[in-house]
């Protein structure tokens, strides 16, 4: 299985939080109101907040390790 | 898997409660300046989107109806939707529809124009909304505003319930202008310091 990582296109982003909300591993932080952040140490590629962006411009990408 | 939950996730109560408040009366739609007021300080004080990230009842209200109990089609939003143009236009847009509004309050408190008793849905439709008001202890403007600001409000509910059934339930958050102007507050605030 090839690790995945959430990727944020920040040019795009509104911050609106909904992908922080979903995160189980709180690994999303949104710190100054203009675009969130993805911690790479704490995700771990679930997917979740990349279905549940109303922008969609959250993308999944496989990274090697 | 689920997070515990804090005080402020229940706000979509208040969002409820306030639509269903303005059909009985119309004066409560003056509370609905705390939606406005409240994003904005957060964001000039805080320089962040603490409000949209976490207190807006209303992002609340859509993703409960459209994602627990799944009124939404999940798909997603045009990319015209998302674009800086759709954003900052359509904020421009509310603004200049908020002054008009703004404007027509005003006249009502000069006395220049009679109060109307009518929401305006999608600044088009006229609704009569007469029997959610009971008389005013005030000047009439103060209940035109009232009027004015409750169809600012039903406006935007109905368009970001119109989007959260064909999009994703939250989709009025791409193109909400308060959040578009707390973006930009944080944009410029964040880059000065």
């Amino acid at each position: 299985m090839p690790k995945r990582k959430a990727i944020v296109s920040i040019r795009e982003c509104v911050a609106c939080g909904c992908c922080l909300k979903v995160c189980p591993r709180n690994a999303i932080s949104i710190p100054k109101g203009i675009h969130a952040e993805i911690s790479r140490e704490l995700c771990v590629g679930c997917g979740r907040c990349a279905a549940e962006c109303p922008a969609s411009i959250i993308v999944m990408e496989v990274v090697d390790r | 898997m689920n997070k515990k939950k804090n005080w402020y996730d229940y706000l979509w109560i208040f969002s409820l409660t306030y639509l269903v408040l303005g059909f009985f009366n119309i004066l409560f739609a003056w509370l609905g300046l705390l939606c406005f007021f409240i994003p904005l300080l957060i964001s000039i004080i805080n320089g962040n989107k603490a409000y949209c990230n976490k207190y807006c009842g209303r992002g609340q209200l859509f993703s409960l109806v459209g994602g627990r109990f799944g009124l939404s089609r999940r798909k997603d939003i045009p990319k015209w939707m998302k674009s800086k143009y759709f954003r900052y236009g359509f904020l421009a847009f509310f603004f200049a529809m908020f002054f008009l509004m703004l404007w027509n309050t005003y006249l009502v408190f000069a006395g220049a124009k009679d109060l109307s008793k009518i929401v305006t849905l999608l600044w088009t439709f006229k609704l009569p909304w007469h029997w959610a008001y009971h008389g005013t202890l005030f000047s009439d403007g103060a209940a035109q505003f009232a009027f004015g600001f409750y169809s600012v409000m039903l406006t935007s509910t109905v368009l970001g319930f119109v989007t959260m059934l064909l999009f994703k339930p939250r989709s009025w958050c791409v193109y909400c202008p308060m959040g578009t102007m707390t973006q930009l507050i944080c944009r410029v605030k964040n880059k000065s310091e």
